[in-house]
């Protein structure tokens, strides 16, 4: 029982951690981000290997034959929805019975709170056009599914055509155990939402939708295909779903697995692998890679329309054509049977994907580093202000503390808090009527404004409490927040890692110094940087006025993206990081 | 003080009120936190429809409460939240009332001893004033009902706020002087609160002023007569049970449910992951381990703390609430509201940063979990276990770190504050 017992070690071990408190604290946060960029550099992630026993092999035949036929297929469709004008669901339905699915239909309707800018849409109305491929000689217990999304103009044409034709293909085997469903979702994420909720019936965003007529059993596993073109000359890996969610590594091994069968160049975030790692150029790459990684995870919301599927403990991921400069091209039937083969290997399936890593970071696709290789790296930032918390406890040990003078600037912290979520949207016509802006304009500029204006309430809150400005009441402020801040960022890394590590990196140096006369950084600087930094690093910068834009329609999606599919970012940083970060910002305004 | 208590009880109401108007009553009354199969109020709900029907309400494994509780529900049954929140007012003021006599009685020991010269000159600092103990008795109902984890366990109905109302009630007239018939109710709604009876009985001997002497003959009897009316009232309480139901299902039912653990829902207890990994050969084995380290502690800790009865009183309830078969928050929250009355012992705690801290964290950390591992499958029971380890690890932690505190004022109070090795030099205490 030494160290909790014996006086005189506690005596020595707390001298230590009192004398040199800020050096540890600035040596913690250096070898934590050193620990994450490290985890880039090769030699210290992990071969990606198979784990489920039952995707053992790639030991399939794929006979795919009809590639030309898909793209034909495509074209008509593509006709078909100029002439309708959106989703052609009765030439869908057509050719889906055609080819011996039985096709389903389910209309869906959705009045989003504010006009979404970026896709231009305010009221959404559409349909889902869906086929059953029942399997031959199997209970119907399991399915898979296989969707495209019907966008509008000219894009993922070819996706439904490739979807069509391995429909038709499918229909021809015998071996099929679970039943496979071929989706068409109309205006993606919001489609797919409706499809979801009414497969499972639930509905959690208050969507309108017509029930399923039809069903096939519990889902195992789903793709979703993005082919925008006649050749592609690589596939794409999309793997960052809802709230950061990733699918099971297995997925991602097996697509990598019959990229290198079939030999199809495949990437992960449009970045193609390197050899040289021990190069400063090709570390730098695979750094990039997963930067990009922990961005998009961080965003937590679905880069593909795979991403609602995870909710429900359904593994899913979006692959992607990409057809760019490169000389040797890849044409549709290929890519029909490496989908013919990805497939029959998910067919085998016997129970849900569950023997691989859920938690990873990807820095290429055959290199992966799990939780227990970059949780210390947040486990190190942390630490610094569990740190902070210690000194502050023993320099206010004697006299003890009173926890009723802090509770004022919490309860005002999280009222602003919860007028920050609950503000913007319910004002926007309000703020119309008055302002010459548009809705969505005026949603996130009244964000903007509530934001700043509890930036400018410490001023206006010591004027009403008196006698609060003394000496020790701030430290057990900072005390309080700190702790507040360590047990919300622990929260936040173990749902969604990138998330967690991203606030960790900008707001733990500023919690842990922050006293009465420094200056400090708000999120909403994080947020702003982070916007700059993913365009870097997608080799596409802008300018200072583009990226403000940027920054704007940003957070106009966040604030979307938790209204129509429950994305959390939003009500956590509105409802929780916000109010803490407020009683920094508190301590900072104290005299 | 009756103003600030009648003060205190109206914002608990409200607040309890306010909160099951709400939407996140649902919510918490599935959290496996909060309710367990002995306590959930749905179970209630479910053997009041199977006795409706005149089934009894033991068949099918749903009902494991003692038959008191659902023919008390069978007429309560509409004003179901109005009982909850009274239980939790009453368990409040008894709460309330027996801290109050028993820091009386602290005072006059104390004034009796500094009388007779018995405290060395250095430990003055030590000594109580009526000053710093005025406000003990409104600060541990205040504990008590605005714990959030007593406000959860009332928003979820659970009958452990029933258990609480019993158990405080005991404590009452325990240190009221006549406990020997209050105590069977408790120790009708679970087996654990027979540890209780124990303490009772030295918190008697030493009112009566009867010496804790094994060879002495008034010893013995006080502690037969003890016995004798202690069992007369169990057996009266288990026959009155029989007679409302009608049969004697209800014994393997509630108490055998209690000792045999056979539903392994998980909980913040120790009991589930083990016998969800154990094999059926050893199951009995390793069953009576886990069942008597919730009785051992009864024995070593009422020899060492036979002057400090309502400290055991404490300590037994703590370790109870620690170590049984289905805990939930609700028996956390009750030994939690006695910390006010040791806070004179704050010099002497020296983990409780440390466990404040991990005991946040970890009730933070329970929900997240759960989500992980239940509805986004990427955790799986590993995952919560572990918080649960660390969460029992920290309560240990507390009331092992009270116990030295207190322990350590008592010796301090007859050797002095200033210890002083046989040279004359400075001494520091070691625990070893």
């Amino acid at each position: 029982m030494g160290l909790l017992s014996d006086p005189n070690r506690r005596r020595a071990l707390i001298s230590l951690l009192t004398r040199l408190n800020a050096p540890i604290c600035v040596v913690c946060y250096m070898a934590g981000v050193a620990w994450f960029m490290g985890l880039a550099f090769e030699p210290f992630t992990l071969r990606t290997y198979m784990s489920e026993n039952a995707m053992g092999s790639t030991m399939v035949e794929e006979r795919f034959p009809a590639g030309e036929r898909a793209l034909g297929t495509g074209r008509e469709f593509s006709a078909h929805k100029k002439k309708a004008g959106g989703m052609p669901v009765d030439w869908l339905v057509k050719t889906m019975q055609s080819r011996g699915l039985e096709v389903f239909t389910q209309r869906f309707s959705r009045r989003l709170p504010f006009p979404d800018e970026d896709k231009e849409r305010y009221m959404v109305k559409g349909t889902n056009v869906y086929g059953i491929l029942r399997a031959p000689r199997a209970p119907r217990t399991e399915a898979l599914v296989l969707s495209a999304p019907c966008s509008p103009g000219d894009d993922n044409n070819q996706a439904v055509g490739v979807l069509l034709g391995l429909a038709q293909y499918f229909r021809n085997q015998v071996f099929w155990a679970k039943d496979i469903i071929f989706l068409v979702n109309e205006h993606d994420l919001i489609g797919m939402q409706a499809w979801l909720e009414g497969y499972h019936h639930t509905n959690t965003t208050g969507m309108d939708w017509s029930p399923l007529q039809g069903r096939g059993g519990s889902i195992q596993a789903a793709l979703s295909l993005e082919l925008s073109s006649d050749v592609v000359t690589s596939l794409d890996l999309v793997l960052e779903g809802l709230n950061g969610q990733l699918p099971n590594l297995d997925l991602a091994n097996l697509f990598y697995a019959f990229c290198q069968k079939i030999g199809v160049l495949c990437t992960t975030q449009g970045k193609l692998q390197r050899n040289d790692w021990d190069s400063v150029s090709g570390y730098s790459h695979a750094v990039q890679t997963m930067m990009l990684m922990v961005m998009k995870q961080a965003s937590g919301r679905p880069w593909g329309d795979h991403g609602l599927f995870l909710r429900y403990h359904i593994e899913a991921a979006t692959i992607k054509g990409i057809n760019s400069f490169r000389q040797y091209k890849t044409d549709a039937t290929t890519i029909g049977r490496l989908l013919e083969g990805m497939y029959r290997k998910l067919n085998n399936l016997l129970e849900r994907l569950h023997q691989s890593y859920f938690f990873y970071l990807m820095p290429s696709l055959s290199h992966f580093v799990s939780i227990g290789y970059y949780m210390p790296a947040f486990g190190l930032l942390a630490l610094i202000l569990l740190l902070r918390a210690l000194d502050l406890w023993i320099q206010l040990a004697t006299p003890p503390p009173g926890v009723l003078s802090v509770l004022t600037p919490l309860v005002i912290s999280h009222l602003t808090g919860v007028a920050l979520y609950t503000l913007p949207i319910h004002f926007q016509e309000i703020a119309v009527e008055h302002f010459p802006v548009s809705e969505t304009e005026a949603v996130v500029l009244t964000a903007i404004a509530v934001y700043t204006a509890g930036l400018a309430l410490p001023h206006n809150t010591h004027r009403l409490l008196t006698g609060r400005g003394t000496e020790n009441g701030w430290k057990v402020l900072k005390l309080v927040a700190v702790l507040y801040l360590a047990v919300l960022l622990g929260c936040t890394a173990l749902i969604n890692f990138s998330l967690g590590f991203i606030l960790a990196l900008t707001l733990v140096p500023v919690a842990a110094f922050v006293t009465p006369d420094l200056c400090s950084a708000t999120p909403a600087c994080t947020l702003l940087f982070s916007v700059f930094l993913f365009q870097e690093l997608q080799e596409m910068p802008v300018s200072f006025l583009d990226g403000w834009m940027l920054y704007l329609s940003v957070i106009s999606q966040g604030i979307l993206d938790h209204a129509l599919y429950g994305s959390l970012v939003y009500p956590l940083v509105a409802l929780l990081v916000y109010p803490c970060w407020l009683l920094f910002w508190n301590i900072l305004f104290w005299k | 003080m009756a103003a600030p208590l009648t003060l205190l009880l109206l914002v608990a109401v409200t607040v309890r009120a306010a909160l099951y108007r709400s939407s996140l009553a649902d919510l918490i009354s599935e959290r496996v936190e909060v309710v367990s199969p002995l306590t959930a109020w749905k179970r209630v709900v479910e053997g009041l429809a199977l006795l409706d029907l005149g089934v009894s309400p033991y068949s099918g494994d749903v009902f494991h409460e003692t038959p008191l509780i659902i023919y008390l529900f069978h007429f309560l049954v509409d004003y179901a939240e109005i009982t909850f929140m009274l239980a939790d007012v009453i368990t409040a003021v008894a709460l309330y009332l027996s801290v109050k006599d028993y820091n009386k009685q602290v005072f006059r020991k104390q004034k009796y001893a500094l009388e007779a010269d018995r405290y060395p000159l250095d430990c003055l600092e030590l000594i109580r004033s009526p000053k710093e103990m005025q406000y003990i008795p409104l600060k541990v109902a205040m504990f008590y009902l605005l714990n959030p984890f007593t406000i959860l366990s009332c928003v979820a109905k659970s009958t452990c706020g029933l258990n609480n109302a019993v158990i405080a009630l005991f404590v009452l007239s325990t240190i009221k002087g006549n406990s020997r018939t209050h105590s069977s109710p408790a120790e009708g709604n679970s087996i654990y609160p027979l540890t209780l009876c124990a303490a009772a009985l030295l918190y008697l001997l030493q009112r009566q002023y009867i010496p804790v002497n094994l060879r002495r003959f008034s010893f013995w009897w006080f502690v037969a007569q003890y016995a004798f009316m202690y069992l007369g009232s169990l057996f009266v309480i288990v026959g009155l049970s029989f007679f409302l139901l009608g049969s004697w299902d209800f014994l393997p039912s509630v108490y055998g449910f209690i000792l045999s653990v056979p539903d392994l829902t998980p909980n913040i207890g120790l009991f589930w992951y083990f016998f969800a990994e154990m094999f059926e050969h050893f199951r009995l084995f390793f069953l009576c381990v886990f069942q008597i380290n919730v009785f051992f502690y009864t024995v070593p800790l009422s020899i060492k703390l036979k002057e400090h009865p309502v400290f055991l009183i404490f300590m037994q309830l703590a370790v109870i609430s620690i170590f049984k078969s289905y805990p939930t928050v609700g028996d956390i929250a009750l030994y939690m509201a006695f910390l006010p009355v040791w806070s004179h012992l704050h010099r002497f705690l020296r983990n409780i940063f440390l466990v404040s801290c991990v005991l946040l964290a970890c009730s933070a950390l329970f929900p997240v979990l759960w989500h992980l591992w239940i509805y986004a499958g990427s955790a799986n029971s590993n995952f919560y276990y572990a918080i649960t380890l660390l969460f029992n690890v920290a309560q240990i932690l507390l009331v092992s770190d009270y116990f030295y505190a207190f322990l350590r004022r008592e010796h301090h109070l007859s050797h002095g504050l200033y210890l002083k090795r046989k040279d004359g030099s400075e001494a520091t205490l070691v625990l070893k």
